[in-house]
């Protein structure tokens, strides 16, 4: 055992730790038997039969991206960047979840779409429909891969499991628990997994601030790092780009808090299937907002480990090998959580990415069984057929991810892929969505050739960047100019087709387009079950908002 | 006939109810870190810096697991949704909201 845990990152489990994370996965497979008792329609399959109470739509709606990628990423910038990481958060969720709640909610919920693909479908027509489910399904089974591979390179790393067996072990799980349970077991685990993650991350913080001596203490540390006194700042520095995340104020709140965090949070299918799972609009409209009140204060579970790796981890910060960035959170556990809580934090990290696949895997099966096979390929079965195509699909689309997760492998750096990832998929379909929701003129073949001519201006920078045409600082900088690219384009293309062709009767967009009211998404329907203030959605969404605000004054 | 599987239907809505795995899991693992902690070395204890954190996440999951399953016998689960469109009739009426 000694020598085992001598080589690098090796933790050294013992018995009890492997004892709750046996019980956790235990546990996981349980709610998937149950689960499939409770299944009778594809609805329930897919949408939990829309019968989710707001708090558990909410943490699953944070859960599903509170993978693990997600919180080593965010300890690892927090480790680089220092407290400018925050931005991520306050400016780069927080506002766009309200958004989401509020204004985008009504028309996804109130229009009784199943996905979103469907939505454009009923906006726009079956071109665009097709197009974006195809390129929809890609993108998941590309991310699910991701987090695979992530999660076997974490086991392996910390548990000194191979690659290929924990990559198995991971599909096989995911597989299982979604194929018996379809929605309801991902919502569930993500919620069960909300709460594990976050006991076994809280000791990592108790445990980092009492080594460096409290708040005071890493704060005096850390301005003796060459990060400094900026690292300590989130605005302060941002009126030119001299400050450690190298952005000015414009760039932090146009770049990051809109045109990456909307095209995220908004059009996310991934994420807005949770909301759409709730039991009644309002549920649904507070879901996201919900979601945005644990989003404003997990930094302290991520962004300050990170910073106190920076300060207690020697040599954090190397290129390659176990001091990267992205190892921040793993050091600490090694370092600082003995037996017991070491198996908590470990099983909420595995937790965690079979969270992030399992959500993948479910949108995936969503639109592959509804948007493509129900709509292009075998339409007017029974409810049966296609709950057992929905099984199916899930089966394929983990096998799938088994093989993207070796193109994930040979990515060197995966949050990069994961942004590329996005700025292809992402970045068009807000742009077509946003216009489509606000101008009700926007023609149904302006929505297609938008979509279209968008990703593929971000499939050409792409391209033209691996083959070395055009030159970019860094793959993070190609996907920034990508998702730009594709969001002008996508943007342009639907003003000038638009004149060309006919547009949709002001009928057909009743509740799909903003100021178009429909049944639906009329005054009172919405407000309906908000009568009680603590259930009012644009109340919580506005204290969300004020909170994020007032959280910067003492990191100003 | 109705009343059997809306009798079962239930245990099995009841079961499924997250507040029970919540729960029911951070119980199990609150008890098992705190005995743990209680057995602690003094060498994990140093390793932890001196907090005994076994000791202190132990009690707090087991405290946060009671009180999900307080809160579940507080406010028992509502009957499954699909009771509501396709058995609403066969429902007993002393069905509770």
């Amino acid at each position: 055992m000694q020598v085992l845990a001598a080589s690098g990152l090796r933790l050294d489990l013992d018995v009890y730790d492997y004892l709750i994370l046996a019980l956790y996965f235990i546990t996981v497979l349980g709610i998937g038997f149950a689960a499939r008792a409770a299944i009778r329609t594809s609805a329930d399959f897919f949408l939990s039969g829309r019968s989710m109470p707001a708090w558990v739509t909410g943490l699953a709606f944070i859960s599903a991206n509170l993978g693990a990628l997600e919180i080593l990423g965010m300890a690892a910038n927090g480790a680089q960047y220092g407290l400018m990481t925050l931005h991520y958060y306050w400016v780069g969720a927080v506002p766009a979840m309200v958004f989401l709640g509020i204004v985008m909610m009504p028309f996804y919920y109130g229009s009784k779409v199943r996905s979103v693909p469907e939505f454009l479908r009923r906006r726009f027509n079956n071109g665009t429909h097709l197009f974006n489910g195809i390129s929809f399904a890609v993108a998941q089974v590309l991310i699910a891969g991701v987090n695979l591979f992530a999660l076997a390179l974490v086991l392996q790393t910390l548990l000194g499991w191979p690659l290929w067996i924990s990559i198995m072990l991971g599909a096989a799980i995911v597989l299982a628990y979604i194929t018996l349970g379809g929605l309801s077991s991902a919502i569930y685990n993500e919620v069960l997994q909300f709460f594990v993650i976050l006991a076994g991350l809280i000791p990592i913080t108790i445990v980092g601030l009492t080594k460096v001596g409290g708040v005071d203490g890493l704060f005096e540390k850390v301005r003796q790092t060459p990060l400094g006194e900026p690292g300590l700042h989130t605005w302060a520095n941002t009126g030119s780009t001299d400050n450690p995340l190298g952005a000015s104020w414009i760039g932090i709140i146009f770049g990051l808090g809109f045109v990456l965090s909307f095209g995220y949070w908004t059009t996310n299918f991934a994420e807005v299937q949770r909301a759409l799972s709730a039991k009644n609009m309002s549920a649904a409209r507070r879901t996201p907002i919900i979601g945005a009140f644990p989003k404003l204060v997990i930094p302290v579970v991520t962004v300050v480990p990170g910073l106190i790796a920076l300060v207690t981890v020697k040599g954090l910060g190397a290129e390659s090998g176990d001091l990267q960035y992205n190892y921040a959170i793993p050091q600490l556990m090694r370092e600082l959580l003995p037996n017991g809580v070491l198996g908590v934090a470990v099983t909420g990290l595995l937790a965690s990415f079979m969270a992030g696949m399992a959500a993948n895997v479910s949108g995936f099966n969503t639109v592959f069984t509804y948007d493509i096979w129900q709509s292009y390929v075998r339409k007017d079965r029974s409810d049966e057929y296609y709950l057992r195509v929905g099984r199916i699909a899930t089966v394929g689309g983990v096998l799938i991810g088994i093989g993207t997760a070796f193109i994930a492998a040979g990515f060197n750096n995966i949050m990069n892929y994961i942004q590329a990832l996005f700025s292809l998929f992402n970045a068009p379909l807000f742009a077509t969505f946003i216009v489509g929701l606000f101008w009700k003129r926007m023609s149904a073949w302006a929505g297609f050739w938008s979509l279209v001519l968008g990703t593929l201006a971000s499939l050409t920078l792409y391209l033209l960047h691996l083959g070395d045409v055009i030159k970019f600082n860094s793959d993070l900088d190609e996907s920034f100019w990508g998702a730009g690219a594709a969001f002008v384009v996508a943007v342009i293309v639907a003003l000038i087709v638009t004149q060309f062709t006919p547009s949709k009767p002001e009928e057909e967009l009743r509740g799909l387009v903003y100021g178009l009211g429909g049944s639906t998404t009329s005054g009172d329907v919405i407000l309906a079950a908000d009568k009680v203030w603590w259930r009012n959605p644009v109340l919580l969404g506005a204290i969300a908002l004020v909170l994020a605000v007032v959280l910067y004054i003492p990191v100003w | 006939m109705a009343n059997e599987s809306d009798a079962s239907r239930r245990r099995v809505v009841r079961l499924f109810d997250v507040r029970l795995v919540i729960g029911g899991l951070f119980v199990v693992y609150g008890v098992i870190v705190t005995l743990i902690g209680l057995f602690d070395t003094s060498a994990e204890i140093a390793k932890a810096q001196g907090v005994h954190i076994n000791l202190w996440m132990g009690i707090a999951m087991l405290v946060f697991g009671l009180l999900m399953l307080l809160w579940l016998r507080l406010s028992p689960p509502e009957p499954l949704p699909g009771a509501t469109d396709d058995e609403a009739d066969t429902a007993p009426s002393d069905d509770q909201d």
